[in-house]
């Protein structure tokens, strides 16, 4: 019997290419398995056959999302695949982005099944869960091993056109769609027994959840920037060097505020970049590539805005959660307030 | 981070590398920079025209921060 052809795509990390130095590569596609595709074809068995590997490098992916898209859809086709796995991403923005978008295209191309897998705080699972099963992973590929298993048991179940359940029984990321089932009790019945439970303080868990949509109105606009006093944050990891506040380098539990008084630009001297999360080549040679007080203090001097604050705030975007990110947030914003900022230029790497 | 900004009540312009995650996380003035590993400007052009492509980015997050939106809006130029 024809085996169920399978393409899996990866990132240049997990296909032990290199690490952030790497992560503009290009997309490729090798025959067979790489790296976590072992896991893979194992978790999927016999019947199914990872007929190749697409690596793509994460920088490259998310600085050209339309043609790495094109490139591997083109890759892809004469595999004539009938299931395609992306990741998993686990905890890594970039790789889970990437991972949702190409799942999506293929999806939408080739009208496959599609699977992957990420953290529940990469960017990756709101942007895409929507669209795709996502399975719900831990934030490092030490998970690799409870993972992967979850994704090759709902792949399998799509490839069958079997029956998925719902997202706590198959373990991916809910996806909002509501699924009508026959209960053994009338609605009035369990809508007594829950208020009865809320009355009595005990735990009840609704069975009509509302979405959770935390947006923030847009300020009005700035009259006159001229007058303003303005601030760089940045999630860009920019330090002065030795780091002194030690902000860690990924998941970052604290950020910074650095002086930045009488100085025209930021020197390699005087700053550096712990970010975890790039290729820290370029920004190590100049720092104003991610805080640009060269160009901020030019048009202090000339009049466009009013006045550079003397500091900016820095801290590493990359893996930190959203819980962190929200107290920095709203921590450092009492201090710009208490300072007169009146607008802010925040720059993520 | 942006959002809580924006929550304070101060003006706020997100420059970001990957327009799609600025989106999701609920920036409300996005700015496209140039590439992850250096956000504002292109070392591969050389230092001059690097540091003009930068000033060119702030003059438009500010042309941002001074313009009214009604919702999450992209400045492309």
């Amino acid at each position: 019997m024809e085996k169920i052809r399978v393409i899996h795509y990866i990132n240049q990390f997990f296909a032990n290419i290199g690490g952030e130095e790497k992560a503009d590569i290009e997309p490729e596609i090798r025959e067979g398995i790489v790296g976590p595709g072992l896991a893979l074809q194992s978790g999927l068995g016999d019947e199914f056959e990872v007929v190749a590997t697409v690596i793509c490098g994460d920088n490259y992916f998310g600085s050209n999302l339309e043609k790495a898209q094109d490139t591997i859809l083109n890759m892809i086709k004469p595999y004539e695949p009938n299931l395609f796995v992306a990741g998993p991403a686990f905890n890594a923005g970039r790789y889970g982005v990437a991972c949702g978008a190409i799942s999506k295209a293929v999806e939408e191309v080739f009208n496959i099944p599609v699977v992957t897998g990420m953290f529940e705080e990469n960017p990756g699972v709101d942007m895409y869960k929507k669209d795709l099963y996502i399975i719900k992973t831990a934030g490092s590929a030490a998970d690799m091993k409870k993972s992967m298993p979850k994704i090759c048991a709902l792949a399998k179940k799509l490839v069958k056109g079997e029956e998925v359940l719902s997202p706590s029984e198959e373990g991916y990321h809910v996806r909002g769609i509501r699924v009508n089932y026959f209960n053994e009790r009338r609605g009035s019945e369990r809508a007594v027994d829950l208020i009865l439970k809320k009355v009595a303080g005990e735990p009840y868990e609704t069975e009509y959840p509302m979405p959770v949509f935390d947006r923030v109105a847009p300020n009005p606009a700035v009259k006159d920037i001229s007058k303003i006093k303005l601030a760089v944050v940045t999630s860009g990891g920019i330090v002065p060097q030795g780091n002194p506040d030690r902000i860690e380098s990924s998941s970052a539990t604290k950020y910074g505020v650095y002086n930045i008084e009488g100085m025209d630009s930021l020197t390699k001297d005087n700053f550096m970049t712990i970010h975890g999360g790039y290729d820290r080549a370029y920004v190590t040679e100049n720092p104003n590539l991610v805080v640009p007080l060269d160009v901020l203090r030019e048009m202090e001097k000339e009049g466009v805005i009013g006045e550079l604050a003397n500091y900016f705030v820095a801290t590493t975007g990359t893996g930190t959660s959203v819980g962190n990110a929200k107290g920095f947030g709203e921590d450092f914003s009492k201090k710009l307030i208490a300072d007169g900022v009146g607008a802010v230029i925040l720059t993520s790497t | 981070m942006v959002k809580e900004i924006e929550r304070a009540g101060i003006p706020v312009v997100h420059m970001c590398t990957v327009v799609p995650i600025s989106l999701t996380i609920g920036a409300n003035r996005i700015i496209p920079a140039v590439g992850i590993p250096y956000p504002l400007g292109d070392p591969n052009l050389g230092e001059e025209k690097s540091k003009k492509l930068r000033r060119k980015l702030v003059e438009r997050a500010l042309k941002a921060l001074q313009t009214e939106v009604d919702g999450q809006t992209v400045f492309e130029d």
